[in-house]
């Protein structure tokens, strides 16, 4: 069997448990889903769709806020006496927190953050990237199961989750647990002063990342933004070292943008930037390194020095309009 | 506050990386070494807790020898002293047992807090902090932006997806896993520098049933998703084309 867990915040359902769902339902086993938190009702409906066997609620009001004792706890219950050969999730930060403790609890450990999966010599095999996408992996559990692994958000299509002709069976588990033993108290989420700057309005957004190398080449790239009629952005360490403020930033923890034009200036291309961008219509990668990850994702680009690239570009746009 | 600080060495940025002949790796055997960017960041904020509130930091690292380099680098910022677990069976190792062997040498230690990284830059687990914090049997939180330490509990912000954040509060002792940025880092003084030499380092051998939880059976460049037309030319030319296109074809601009 292989057990899904799901993610809710309130009593929406996080998008990607679909994702997970399609590669569980992939593996050609029975798939369960299981949820945890308070007031299941409505997202267990909404799971039970999904052609699988069971949908297992796993309520209990210390379960009403996430903490990583409480769900690591709940869990570790869930999947002891379910007994699943596999336990799948989606790399959220939350499942991030706390799936591979709960691995550890039960001496297991987690395939994290995979994009697909294959079989090798009879073996199940997880493919992950490494080394900042630069390469991938076929990684394969050792050991008995249950083995656990955690899907990159977008690995998998949600709407090609097969559904079945019936609503699957809900089960309540029957779950015990010693609130006092959670560690954590949390406070509710917020967002920091309001975002000054809305990115994912742009229609042309020239990112700019460590292949920049100095606040002092800021500006360069602001002129070529400002030729294009463009807004400014960056992946995560130029925010990190100051060089543009933290609401110019693209990427999982940034803005999502999608605008008509994406122009990535010496940009590598980690997964956390890739997810905040890949959806724009055309993507242009301007970097030295001809290997870099971007080029996956670029429709156009230039193998060069941004520093030679960005004052030609600049000119051939003042001189051509 | 007694601070322990995990660190991982890994290959630089800027090396051009190959898979090795038996493709289960790359090739680092004549590689240049930096601390991973994250822990660098984790560092910073112990000795930024500790100029707070007293207390000294350990800096920790697991694998081969050449770690020792990242230690020197951590005891020259200003670490107190460091624990080197070595191992060459460590260089490419899965987080549950880089875990369980820098476990095994901390746990006598009694750190009141441990930090570490959220992730690596070469295999990127984003785990090997939390496994730590189940085999020290202490309460952890992950992606933290920034740490408030009152009467031993702490008070810390964990980032959350697409710009939310959320404070959780947990007693001390604890390990956190730090998120890039949370600081300005600093670098090591000439001061600092020769002050490291002298400062103490505790070499362990893991034990020698440590075994992996996780088989690469094969590393590959990934197949291309997508078709790149790349605009070939002296930068003149290439950037006169691109312009082109993006007008003509693309029709963005």
């Amino acid at each position: 069997m292989v057990l899904v867990i799901a993610e809710q915040r309130d009593g929406v359902l996080n998008k990607t448990s679909w994702e997970t769902i399609v590669a569980a339902q992939q593996l050609g086993q029975p798939v369960q889903v299981a949820v945890a938190g308070v007031d299941l009702q409505a997202v267990a409906a909404e799971l039970a769709a999904a052609d699988v066997e069971a949908v297992l609620t796993v309520e209990h009001p210390a379960l009403s806020s996430y903490t990583p004792d409480g769900f690591v706890t709940a869990f570790a219950a869930v999947v002891t006496s379910e007994a699943p050969e596999y336990v799948l999730l989606s790399h959220t930060y939350q499942t991030r927190e706390f799936a591979p403790r709960l691995a550890a609890r039960l001496g297991r450990s987690l395939i994290t953050d995979c994009v697909a999966t294959k079989t090798r010599e009879d073996r199940l095999t997880f493919v992950r990237p490494m080394f900042q996408g630069k390469f991938v992996a076929d990684v394969a559990p050792t050991g008995p199961a249950p083995h656990f692994a955690s899907f990159q958000i977008g690995a998998f299509r949600p709407d090609a989750v097969s559904r079945g002709s019936s609503p699957a069976a809900i089960r309540s588990y029957p779950l015990e647990l010693d609130a006092s033993a959670i560690r954590q108290t949390v406070e509710p989420p917020f967002q920091e002063a309001k975002q000054a700057v809305d990115l994912t309005q742009a229609e042309r957004i020239v990112a700019v990342g460590r292949g920049i190398k100095g606040e002092e080449h800021i500006a360069l790239a602001q002129q070529l933004a400002a030729a294009l009629g463009a807004e400014i952005a960056a992946s995560r360490p130029i925010c990190d070292s100051g060089w543009l403020p933290m609401d110019r930033q693209v990427g999982s923890s940034g803005q999502t943008v999608s605008p008509k034009l994406y122009l990535a200036l010496g940009i590598s291309g980690a997964i956390q930037h890739l997810v905040g961008m890949k959806g724009a219509r055309t993507i242009v990668a301007v970097n030295k390194d001809a290997d870099a990850p971007i080029f996956e994702v670029a429709d156009f680009g230039i193998v060069g020095d941004l520093f030679e690239v960005v004052p030609a570009l600049i000119a051939a746009l003042e001189t051509e309009s | 506050m007694k601070i322990a600080v995990c660190v991982k060495q890994v290959v630089t940025r800027e090396w051009p990386l190959r898979v090795d002949d038996a493709a289960t790796w790359v090739q680092d055997r004549d590689a240049s070494f930096e601390m991973n960017e994250p822990d660098a960041y984790a560092l910073e904020e112990a000795l930024r807790l500790k100029e707070q509130h007293g207390g000294e930091v350990v800096v920790c690292s697991a694998g081969p020898a050449r770690v020792a380099q990242v230690i020197r680098e951590a005891l020259a910022r200003g670490a107190d002293r460091a624990i080197r677990v070595e191992s060459d069976r460590l260089a490419t190792a899965d987080a549950g047992m880089v875990a369980e062997a820098l476990a095994s040498a901390m746990r006598e230690e009694a750190f009141d807090l441990v930090l570490t990284g959220l992730q690596s830059d070469d295999q990127g687990f984003a785990q090997t902090g939390v496994v730590l914090a189940e085999l020290l049997e202490i309460p952890h939180a992950t992606i933290i932006m920034e740490v408030q330490v009152a009467d031993q509990t702490l008070r810390v912000k964990r980032e959350l997806e697409g710009g939310w954040f959320q404070w959780v509060s947990m007693p001390t002792p604890a390990l956190l896993t730090i998120q890039s940025g949370i600081n300005q880092l600093r670098y090591a003084t000439l001061k600092g520098i020769m002050a490291a030499k002298r400062k103490d380092v505790r070499v362990v051998e893991p034990s020698a049933d440590l075994t992996p939880y996780q088989e690469i059976l094969e590393l590959y460049v990934p197949e291309k998703g997508k078709q790149t037309r790349l605009i070939e030319g002296s930068p003149g030319e290439a950037a006169n084309e691109l312009v082109r296109v993006l007008r003509e074809e693309a029709r963005v601009i």
